[in-house]
């Protein structure tokens, strides 16, 4: 029957056809990609808020050299597909010229590719060391490295004389990744992994491998993983009554996770960027002005808290306004502008770029908290 | 079979000539992916459409070529090409010895059994990080390349695996037009009288559900070369249901009707993303009237609606390519 | 900590996630004997009655004790709109439509719960407390008591209904062979819509118990529904005590697995063993074989 596939052929003319917009502007464009919905929406929705947020403070105050700042920003719903095909049409549909995202590492490394081959700065908001550990060129990054986080904590451990530890990661990329620098970093703080176990991101119940753990050599139990797995651990840790004192990733650097641990948050550790206990801060902290604004911007727009992933998109675009001011709106020039910042106080820390460091940090820029009444303090 | 060839033949220009229409835009990118898919939903679609046999799982196979073909090529070393190809004899094999006790269920319990199976080769891929990079993903994959010819821009991506899947739905409509396509369908209606006539039911629906995971492995090598990097989300459960819809609203049984559902399926975020979190719902929701208003596809639907407005009588359908 | 003790708690914890289990696998059961379908939405209404409970308790700040079968009456409510709009139209559709429709309708719920509650983790307060009760060196949570308990009281409400009343009766009728039923006066559409409704509160029920310990997200319900469905597999499909025990040997195999072999593979062990079932004994540990009439 020809009429099947002629309503084939027109049906996918029509699609193709309605498919392809175009705009037009006078602007500066620069493309975003966040998984604002799918599992790491905790990451990119508050991303995504914040950007928009800084673009807009930006352009109320004339811009960036008198031209207005365009941000087009895609959901990547968390899928490395997507954020390949969503940077490409930045790049090609909407001529971007510099893209901020995505959230995850996965979909970092998917478009690292896509945007080397086409010349355009890309600003990830995402952990994973390997982002820019070989540096590419025109690759950057505003989350801290889990190597530093992972380095902070076992630096606290080597002070408080602790060197067996127990590790619960989750499974995703996240976890991964901080598993990976957990092992590759133990021996030169002189830590000894004695279990090394994981969870998956929807268990619901770890008290199998809490058990193990109980029964293992371990004087130390460190969990990396996001919310709420971790808050289950904490909670079944409690109920097993494990004496371990437990050490979280800045996975978990957000008041969620005490309001879904409740009381088993109490004394837990962590290694948090600034942002969360930016009151209790010093005031001769470089970053303390930054922060709070950031915090009552933040609370002010969207009726919460400005926290710790948020801060990584707040950085980014701050770091191309800095780029673009130091040259011109073009990618080559910004990709240049970016690896010539130097100290940059943002909210992730302080960044310095340069031509073989593109993630800028240093492990100052986590400090060790605890949690005590249910809120957040530097630990001694 | 004339009327095979025409079809045939008209569905070969408009793919070749297609890209000319969109050079510049990022919609060549995607017409890339919509290729891929169709061979997924065509690899499916024999099964479903033809077989009548339930695989919720299918996604799977799609993983297991992406990742041999990943794996072998970026860790190893071998010749991509040569990979493809024992990925795909290895998949099918691997359905093949898994088809004779899955393909004993029927109907719920066959979903059920491919769902499984499908979690499980999930759970390893993100579990075997040694091998697979684990929940990270695993890049560095190379592009393919063919002499002097490297498969590394839209344009030639496009080409590449759309030369697969021109190939696929030749072989597919060959395949339901011949006689293991009647015994195909014999079975798919009253497999124990097919049984009677002398067709070797068990046989053949292990045949036709290794053949499928076969083509879907190959859409997963291609995949994996054109993405260079490859993570197990893009492998799990939501995407052995997101092939199944595009199988099911193209048109069980109809080839061309798995390219529409692809293209539909492929193309439906970039109509939904003015609807931000709202698409959710518009996907579950477009499913279920599918399901219950266009029971045989747009295939069939969009001609049966044509008709029904011009006020002639409604034609009888069958399931035709 | 010796191997006995650890064995134990593994075993303790294994039977609390194992009731879950079987709660939600009746859940299947019921639907599957009534209907020959599988309802792949199960695990929506399990997540509706954690996200239900907590909505009435934070929003509309009730008291647990009437939010808790408020919220178990609305997931009620919701089963009978799923069956009217999507089950009934498909009298007589084929195996494929119906799995397709089951899904879809899965996936709308659980986009709508994202709109109305968000894509947050939330948790609901403990019925009893948190303190931990030692068990020969184990320990186990006062909600696991709740969830063991609640568990059996739904079994034995269960096999009452089944067993002793007309409803009940008809629908096991409706089960065996709906034709007959038919003739003999039973509104088989009607049971249909009763098993739908049953389902959706038991599952509901298991949520509510259960998001104290697990937290609670618009997501929850896949993985729940998927090992549920596990559960009402090695019981035979049953919607009595061999789908109770096929939820407790899954619960605790997956918990002595995490502990002693690898808790990465943890959920890999309920797959297997479902594909071992339906491979070796597709009728279940329990079950009689299956005929059919060709």
């Amino acid at each position: 029957m020809l009429t099947r596939i002629m309503t084939v052929l027109m049906l996918s003319a029509a699609m193709l056809l309605s498919a392809s917009f175009a705009l037009a502007a006078d602007t500066i464009k620069i493309g975003g990609l966040f998984a604002v919905t799918g599992p790491p929406a905790f990451l990119g929705e508050p991303e995504r808020n914040t950007a928009k947020m800084v673009v807009d403070e930006i352009n109320k105050s004339g811009g960036v050299k008198g031209q207005k700042l365009e941000l087009i920003v895609y959901d990547t719903a968390g899928d490395a597909t997507k954020a390949v095909q969503m940077a490409t049409k930045l790049i090609r549909d909407d001529q971007v010229v510099a893209i901020i995202g995505p959230s995850t590492t996965g979909e970092t490394m998917a478009v690292i590719p896509v945007v080397e081959k086409a010349r355009i700065p890309l600003i990830s908001c995402a952990a994973g060391s390997k982002i820019t550990d070989p540096v590419k060129r025109y690759v950057f990054k505003t989350a801290q490295n889990d190597a530093l986080a992972v380095e902070r904590i076992y630096d606290y451990l080597k002070r408080q004389k602790k060197n067996r530890v127990a590790l619960l990661t989750v499974s995703d990329g996240f976890g991964a990744s901080g598993r990976e620098q957990l092992k590759a970093l133990a021996p030169r703080f002189g830590m000894q992994v004695v279990v090394d176990d994981t969870y998956g991101p929807k268990d619901t119940d770890m008290t199998s491998q809490l058990t193990k753990i109980r029964a293992s050599q371990a004087q130390v139990l460190i969990v990396w993983g996001t919310n709420p797995g971790p808050a289950v651990i904490a909670k079944n840790a409690k109920q097993l009554g494990l004496k371990l004192p437990l050490y979280m990733s800045h996975g978990v650097s957000s008041k969620k996770f005490i309001a879904l641990a409740g009381d088993a948050a109490e004394g837990v550790k962590l290694p948090s960027g600034k942002v969360i206990v930016a009151d209790v801060l010093p005031k001769k902290d470089p970053q303390k002005a930054s922060l709070l604004a950031f915090v009552k911007d933040y609370q002010n727009q969207y009726k919460q808290e400005g926290d710790h992933f948020g801060g990584h998109a707040w950085d980014a675009v701050m770091l191309l306004k800095g780029a673009i001011e130091r040259g011109a709106n073009t990618a080559e020039s910004i990709r240049d502008g970016l690896e010539n910042t130097r100290q940059f106080h943002g909210i992730g820390g302080t960044f310095t770029y340069s031509a073989n460091d593109h993630a800028g940090l240093s492990k100052d820029a986590f400090v060790m908290v605890e949690i005590r009444n249910k809120d957040w303090s530097l630990a001694k | 079979m004339k009327q095979e060839l025409v079809k045939y033949l008209l569905f070969t220009l408009c793919v070749l000539l297609a890209p000319l229409a969109f050079l510049d835009s990022y919609l060549l990118n995607v017409l890339v992916f919509v290729g891929i898919h169709t061979l997924l939903a065509v690899g499916l679609n024999l099964l479903l459409g033809y077989a009548g046999q339930i695989s919720l799982g299918h996604a799977a196979f799609f993983g297991l070529g992406a990742y041999l073909s990943g794996v072998l090529t970026t860790t190893y070393g071998w010749n991509p090409w040569l990979t493809m190809l024992v990925a795909a004899l290895l998949v099918g094999g691997m359905a093949f010895a898994i088809g004779f006790p899955i393909l004993k269920l029927k109907g719920h319990y066959l979903a059920m059994a491919t769902l499984g199976l499908g979690i499980i080769i999930y759970i390893v891929f993100n579990e075997w990080v040694d091998v697979t990079g684990g929940p990270s993903g695993f890049s560095g994959i190379p592009n393919l390349q063919l002499g002097q010819l490297v498969f590394d821009s839209d344009l030639k991506n496009y080409y590449l695996v759309w030369s697969f899947v021109l190939g696929c739905v030749l072989l597919s409509v060959n395949l339901a037009n011949s006689r293991i396509g009647r015994a195909l369908r014999a079975i798919h209606d009253a497999e124990v009288a097919a049984r009677v006539v002398g067709v070797n039911a068990r046989l053949l629906k292990v045949q036709i559900f290794a053949l499928s995971a076969m083509i879907c492995a190959i859409a997963g090598s291609l995949y994996a070369h054109v993405m260079t990097f490859i993570a197990p989300p893009s492998f799990g459960f939501n995407i052995s249901v997101e092939l199944l819809t595009m199988v099911v609203i193209g048109g069980l049984g109809s080839i061309y009707g798995s390219f529409l559902g692809a293209l539909l399926l492929t193309l439906l975020p970039e109509f939904l993303r003015f609807m931000h979190d709202y698409d959710i719902v518009f996907y579950g929701g477009l499913l279920m009237v599918m399901t219950i208003f266009m029971p045989g596809g747009l295939v069939q639907g969009i001609p049966d609606l044509f008709r029904k407005l011009l006020g002639l009588r409604k034609g009888k359908g069958g399931s035709h390519a | 900590m010796e191997l006995g003790t650890q064995l134990l708690q593994y075993l303790l914890s294994g039977l609390s996630t194992g009731a879950i289990y079987a709660l939600i696998g009746i859940g299947f059961s019921i639907i599957y004997n009534a209907t020959g379908i599988i309802n792949f939405a199960q695990g929506e209404f399990v997540m509706l009655g954690g996200m239900l409970t907590l909505f009435l308790l934070s929003v509309l700040q009730l008291p647990l004790w009437i939010a808790i079968p408020l919220a178990v009456l609305l997931a009620a409510l919701v089963g009978l709109l799923f069956e009217r709009l999507a089950i009934r139209p498909l009298r007589k559709a084929s195996p494929i439509s119906l799995v397709i429709i089951t899904i879809g309708g899965a996936i709308l719920i659980r986009g709508l719960a994202m709109l109305l509650w968000g894509k947050d983790t939330h948790s609901l307060p403990s019925f009893s407390g948190d303190e931990p009760i030692m068990l020969g060196g184990a320990t186990l949570l006062p909600q696991h008591l709740w969830i063991l308990g609640i568990t059996v009281v739904l079994i034995g409400l269960n096999k009452w209904f089944f067993s002793h009343t007309i409803s009940g009766k008809a629908m096991r009728a409706c089960s065996y062979n709906p034709r007959a039923a038919g003739l003999v006066g039973i509104d088989v559409r009607r049971m249909v819509l009763f098993s739908f409704v049953i389902s959706a509160a038991m599952g509901a029920l298991a949520g509510i118990i259960v998001a104290p310990l697990t937290m609670t997200a618009y997501d929850v319900g896949i993985m729940l529904g998927l090992k549920g469905f596990c559960a009402a597999i090695i019981g035979g499909m049953s919607s009595g005590l061999s789908t109770v025990i096929g939820g407790l040997i899954l619960g605790v195999l997956e918990s002595m697995g995490a502990g002693l072999i690898s808790s990465g593979y943890k959920d890999a062990i309920a797959f297997v063993i479902l594909l071992l079932i339906l491979f070796l004994r597709p009728q279940g540990l329990f079950g009689k074989p299956e005929s059919e009439r060709v």
